[in-house]
C-alpha cells in the first residue's frame, strides 16, 4: 500500500506530564491517496481500505484488502500492546474502556468507518470530521495497528464474554480473521439475500 | 451468571446493549451526619430580617425573561401568580416546537418584547419566535456553523447553557469558542468573535452575562488540560476588553494591589504558580464554563472556576491555585478583589462553577450582603460579598471526602480515608465528581425565603492513573465509577432555608435532577427530570401538584414570563444529554461504568426511560 507509507516518526511513546507539542512531531512526507478521487470504477482496487460497502453500480462488495493488517490478526501480543497504548495515548479519555463518552463507543457493531481492523487503522492514521484527531505520522505505524487491533477486539464476542465487571475491554481476545470477512456490514443471521448477488467477503 | 446472559443475547438478532445492573447505594452510615460538619460564624438569627435580593440586583418584574438568571441576584423568581397551587392541575401544552437537535439541550428560553428566543446544543441553532401570533411562528433562524470537530473535544455532551437579550442583541457562544450578538430584528449577526481554540481542546457551553455594556464569558476544557480564563467583550463591538487567566503568574491572573483575599493561604505572589508543579499551571484547568454573576450593587463580578487537571491529583501536588473557588473582579478591568478556594488540591473533579444567588440577609443579628453558592463539594456556602468571608458551610448532600470547613482558616477539612490515590480503587466517595449539585441552576423565591436546589444523591468508586499530555485529547487520568448515594434515589430538590441553615422540605427523584428550577410568586416551584417529566410542586410543602410528560428527558432551565396577552407562560426545553444524560445522547454502550467519565455505571437504566430528543415546550392554564 502506498499511502501510510513509513511515517513512523514518533518515536518514544510515554510523554511527559508537561506541555508536549505533538504537531512538532509530525513530520513531512505523508502523501496521502486523496489524488486519487474520483477514478473509475475498474481502478478503485489502488484506492485503499474503503470506508463503505456502497459502490454505486458494482453488484459486488467493492471493500479492498489491506495486506499490512494480515500480521494483526490472532496476535494476542498486538491486542495486549493495543491496550496499553490506547490508555496511553489518551484513546480511553474518548472512548472509555469501549463504551464511548466524547466520542462513541467501540464494543458493539456499529461502526460509523467501517469497523474491519484495517478500517480503524484507517480510521486512526487518517481523521474522521466529527473530532477524530488524525494520529499518522504522530504514533508509529505499527503502534497504530496494534491499538486498532485491541479497539477491533472489544466487541468480538470472546472478548465480551471475558467481560466481569463494568469495565470492559480489560482481558481482550485476539482478532480471528473470519471476525473481518466480510463487506464492512454483516447482514444479521439467516437474512435471505433475494437480489441475486454476492454481497459477502471482501474481494 | 452474567457472562452466559450475554452471550445469549449475543446470538440473538441485535438488540441494546444490555445495561449493567445498577451499583449497590452507599450505605447511610458511611456518609457523615450533616449537622456534624456543618459550621457557621454565628447561630441564625431569623427574626433581624426578611431575606431577598436588593432592589439593585433583583429590578421589578417585568414578566420578560431576558437573561437565564432572570436577573443579577441570580433568583429566577416569577412574581406572576396567575397559576396557583390551586389551579395549577389546569395547566396545559399551549405548542411545542422541534429544535431540530437531539442532544442534550440545557439552555433558558429567553422572552424579550414578545419574542423567544432559543439556542441549542451543537450545531448552536438559535431560533426567535413571535409570541403575538397563534403557535408562535419563527421570525429567523440562525445557524452558526460551528466546526463539527468541536464536538471531538467537548467533555460531557455538546451543550449550550444559553444566551441573553441587551440592547438589541441575542448574545450567546458556540461550542467551538465563539461569542455572537445577533440583531433581535433580523437574526443577523452584529459581531462575532472567535475566544477559543478547538485544537487545545477549548470550547465554549456557558452562558454569558450581559451588564452596563459588556459581555462576560469563559471557556471550557477542565478534562482536556486547558488552562481556564474569563473575558470582557465590549457588547456592541465583540472587541476584547480584558482576559483573565485563572492560573499562572499574578499578571496573567490579573491580581494587583486590589487584591485582598481574606485567608492566609490566598495570600502571596504567583501563588498560580508557586502552587504547581514546574509547568503544570500552563495545563492545569480551572475552567469558568458555568455562571458568572454582575452585581449591581458592588459594582463587581463574581465567577467559579473549575476543577484543577488532569483529574489524577497525585500529578500536580499543591493547591493548585485559582482553580475549585470564586473570585470577585472588578468588571471594567478584570482586576482581581478576592479569592477564595472551595476545594484546594481537588482530587474529586469538584468544579466551583455553580451559580451565586446574590441576598440581603439576616446573619449574627443583622442584614448582610451574601452570596449563596451551592458546590459541587457537597456544601452551601453563605459568603460576605464584599470580602470573601464565609460565613456558613453546610452539607446539602452525602458528603465524607471532607468532614466540614474550618470557618477560622476557610480551610476544607479532608478525610483522608477518602483521599485518590495512584492504582489503588478508593470506594463510596461522596459526594461524587459531578457533585452533590452540578451546573443547573436554584431559586430563590422571597415569598417563602428558601432556595430550590435542584441536585443529586450520587457517590463514586475512583483509582487515579498516570496519565500524558496530548493537546487537543483528555487529560484526566482516573477510571470512576458513580453510584447511587445512601438511600438509593438518584436525584432531590431541595428547599432550603439559608438563614436557619436548614431544609424546609426535600422531593426525591429516581434520576439527578439535572434542570434548574423557577419558582413563582404563586408559590409553584417548576423543574424538570431525567425520564422526561416536567413538574410542579408547592413552594411551601414540596407537595407534587401537576406533571406533564414530555418527548425526552429535561435537563434545562425553564422560565417564567407574561406573554402578549396578560397572561402567564411557563417554558422548558426537553432533550435529555450532557454529562448525566450521555447514555441517552450520545453513542454510548451501557455495559461500559466507566464510560462518560464514570457517569454511566448509574445512569444504565436511563434508556430504559427515555429517549433522545430536543423540544420547546409553552404551557398556560385554559383561557
Amino acid at each position: 500500500m502506498y499511502f501510510v507509507s513509513r511515517i513512523e516518526a514518533a518515536g518514544g511513546v510515554v510523554l511527559g506530564p508537561v506541555l508536549l507539542g505533538l504537531a512538532a512531531l509530525l513530520t513531512a512526507g505523508c502523501e496521502r491517496g486523496s489524488a486519487q478521487a474520483g477514478l473509475p470504477v475498474s481502478q478503485l482496487s489502488s484506492r485503499g481500505v474503503i470506508d463503505s460497502a456502497l459502490v454505486p453500480g458494482l453488484t459486488r462488495s467493492g471493500v479492498t484488502n489491506d495486506p499490512r493488517a494480515a500480521q494483526y490478526y490472532n496476535n494476542a501480543d498486538a491486542v495486549g500492546t493495543g491496550k496499553r497504548l490506547y490508555q496511553q495515548f489518551n484513546c480511553n479519555g474518548c472512548h472509555s474502556n469501549g463504551g464511548g463518552g466524547m466520542a462513541p463507543n467501540l464494543m458493539d457493531n456499529q461502526w460509523i468507518y467501517g469497523g474491519r481492523l484495517e478500517q480503524i487503522h484507517q480510521t486512526l492514521v487518517e481523521e474522521r470530521p466529527n473530532g477524530m484527531p488524525a494520529w499518522g505520522g504522530k504514533i508509529p505505524d505499527e503502534q497504530l495497528w496494534q491499538i486498532a487491533a485491541y479497539v477491533r477486539s472489544m466487541s468480538l464476542p470472546a472478548t465480551l464474554a471475558a467481560d466481569h465487571s463494568d469495565t470492559p475491554s480489560q482481558t481482550p481476545a485476539p482478532v480471528p480473521p473470519s471476525a473481518d470477512q466480510h463487506a464492512g456490514w454483516t447482514p444479521p443471521p439467516d437474512t435471505t439475500n433475494d437480489y441475486g448477488s454476492v454481497i459477502t467477503g471482501p474481494q | 451468571m452474567r457472562p452466559l446472559l450475554l452471550l445469549t443475547l449475543l446470538g440473538a438478532a441485535p438488540l441494546p446493549a444490555l445495561a449493567q445492573a445498577l451499583p449497590d447505594p452507599v450505605p447511610m452510615d458511611e456518609v457523615f451526619n450533616n449537622q456534624g460538619i456543618g459550621h457557621a460564624l454565628a447561630e441564625p438569627t431569623p427574626d433581624a430580617g426578611r431575606t431577598a435580593p436588593s432592589a439593585a440586583n433583583a429590578p421589578q418584574d417585568d414578566g420578560q425573561w431576558t437573561m437565564p438568571s432572570k436577573n443579577y441576584a441570580s433568583t429566577r423568581f416569577s412574581s406572576l401568580q396567575e397559576i396557583t397551587p390551586e389551579n395549577v392541575r389546569q395547566l396545559q401544552p399551549l405548542l411545542s416546537f422541534s429544535l431540530n437537535v437531539n442532544k442534550g439541550q440545557e439552555a433558558a428560553p429567553i422572552v424579550a418584547d414578545n419574542t423567544m428566543y432559543v439556542v441549542t446544543a451543537w450545531p448552536n441553532y438559535v431560533y426567535a419566535l413571535d409570541l403575538t401570533k397563534e403557535g408562535a411562528p419563527l421570525k429567523w433562524r440562525f445557524d452558526p456553523a460551528p466546526l463539527p470537530a468541536s464536538k471531538g473535544v467537548a467533555c460531557c455532551d455538546v451543550v449550550n447553557r444559553g444566551g441573553s437579550v441587551d440592547d438589541g442583541k441575542y448574545i450567546f457562544n458556540t461550542l467551538d469558542g465563539q461569542t455572537i450578538a445577533l440583531d433581535v430584528k433580523t437574526g443577523k449577526p452584529i459581531w462575532r468573535t472567535r475566544l477559543g481554540n478547538i485544537n487545545i481542546g477549548e470550547t465554549m457551553t456557558m452562558a454569558p452575562t450581559v451588564a452596563k455594556g459588556r459581555v462576560y464569558v469563559g471557556n471550557s476544557g477542565g478534562e482536556l488540560g486547558v488552562r481556564g480564563w474569563i473575558a470582557a467583550l465590549d457588547e456592541n463591538s465583540g472587541k476584547l476588553l480584558w482576559r483573565a487567566w485563572n492560573t499562572g503568574p499574578d499578571q496573567d491572573v490579573m491580581i494587583g494591589p486590589e487584591f485582598k483575599p481574606i485567608y492566609p493561604s490566598d495570600q502571596g505572589k504567583d501563588l498560580g504558580v508557586k502552587s504547581w508543579p514546574p509547568e503544570a499551571w500552563k495545563i492545569g484547568g480551572g475552567n469558568v464554563w458555568g455562571w458568572i454573576t454582575y452585581d449591581a450593587e458592588f459594582n463587581t463580578i463574581y465567577h467559579g472556576t473549575g476543577n484543577p487537571g488532569p483529574w489524577n491529583a497525585t500529578q500536580r501536588p499543591g493547591d493548585n491555585k485559582w482553580t475549585a473557588g470564586i473570585f470577585a473582579r472588578d468588571p471594567a478591568s478584570g482586576a482581581a478583589r478576592w479569592f477564595y478556594q472551595y476545594s484546594p488540591h481537588d482530587q474529586h473533579d469538584y468544579d466551583g462553577i455553580n451559580e451565586q444567588i446574590l441576598l440581603d440577609m439576616p446573619f449574627n443579628g443583622k442584614m448582610t450582603k451574601v452570596l449563596v453558592h451551592f458546590d459541587r463539594n457537597g456544601y452551601l456556602y453563605v459568603i460576605e460579598r464584599q470580602t470573601g468571608r464565609v460565613l456558613s458551610a453546610d452539607p446539602f448532600g452525602p458528603v465524607n471526602s471532607s468532614r466540614g470547613v474550618d470557618l477560622k482558616t476557610g480551610e476544607l477539612i479532608l478525610n483522608p480515608d477518602k483521599a485518590t490515590k495512584l492504582g489503588t480503587e478508593v470506594r463510596n466517595i461522596c459526594p461524587t465528581a459531578s457533585g452533590a449539585k452540578d451546573w443547573e441552576p436554584s431559586s430563590f423565591s422571597p415569598a417563602t425565603g428558601l432556595i430550590y436546589i435542584p441536585h443529586a444523591n450520587l457517590c463514586m468508586d475512583w483509582v487515579d492513573q498516570q496519565v500524558s499530555y496530548i493537546a487537543g485529547t483528555p487529560y484526566v487520568g482516573a477510571l470512576v465509577h458513580f453510584k447511587p448515594g445512601p438511600g438509593g434515589r438518584r436525584g432531590e430538590l431541595t428547599a432550603w432555608d439559608p438563614v436557619k441553615r436548614q431544609a424546609a422540605w426535600t422531593a426525591w427523584e429516581n434520576f439527578p435532577v439535572w434542570s434548574g428550577t423557577v419558582v413563582t410568586a404563586g408559590n409553584l416551584v417548576f423543574y424538570g427530570t431525567m425520564d422526561g417529566w416536567f413538574k410542579a410542586v408547592d413552594a411551601r410543602t414540596g407537595a407534587p401538584l401537576w406533571k406533564y410528560k414530555v418527548d425526552s428527558g429535561i435537563i434545562s432551565q425553564p422560565i417564567s414570563y407574561r406573554g402578549p396577552d396578560g397572561h402567564q407562560y411557563i417554558a422548558v426545553l426537553s432533550g435529555v444529554g450532557g454529562w448525566s444524560g450521555a447514555v441517552v445522547s450520545g453513542p454510548i454502550d451501557p455495559r461500559d461504568g466507566s464510560a462518560a467519565l464514570g457517569f454511566v455505571a448509574t445512569m444504565s437504566d436511563l434508556p430504559k426511560y427515555t429517549t433522545a430528543g430536543g423540544t420547546l415546550y409553552v404551557f398556560c392554564l385554559p383561557h
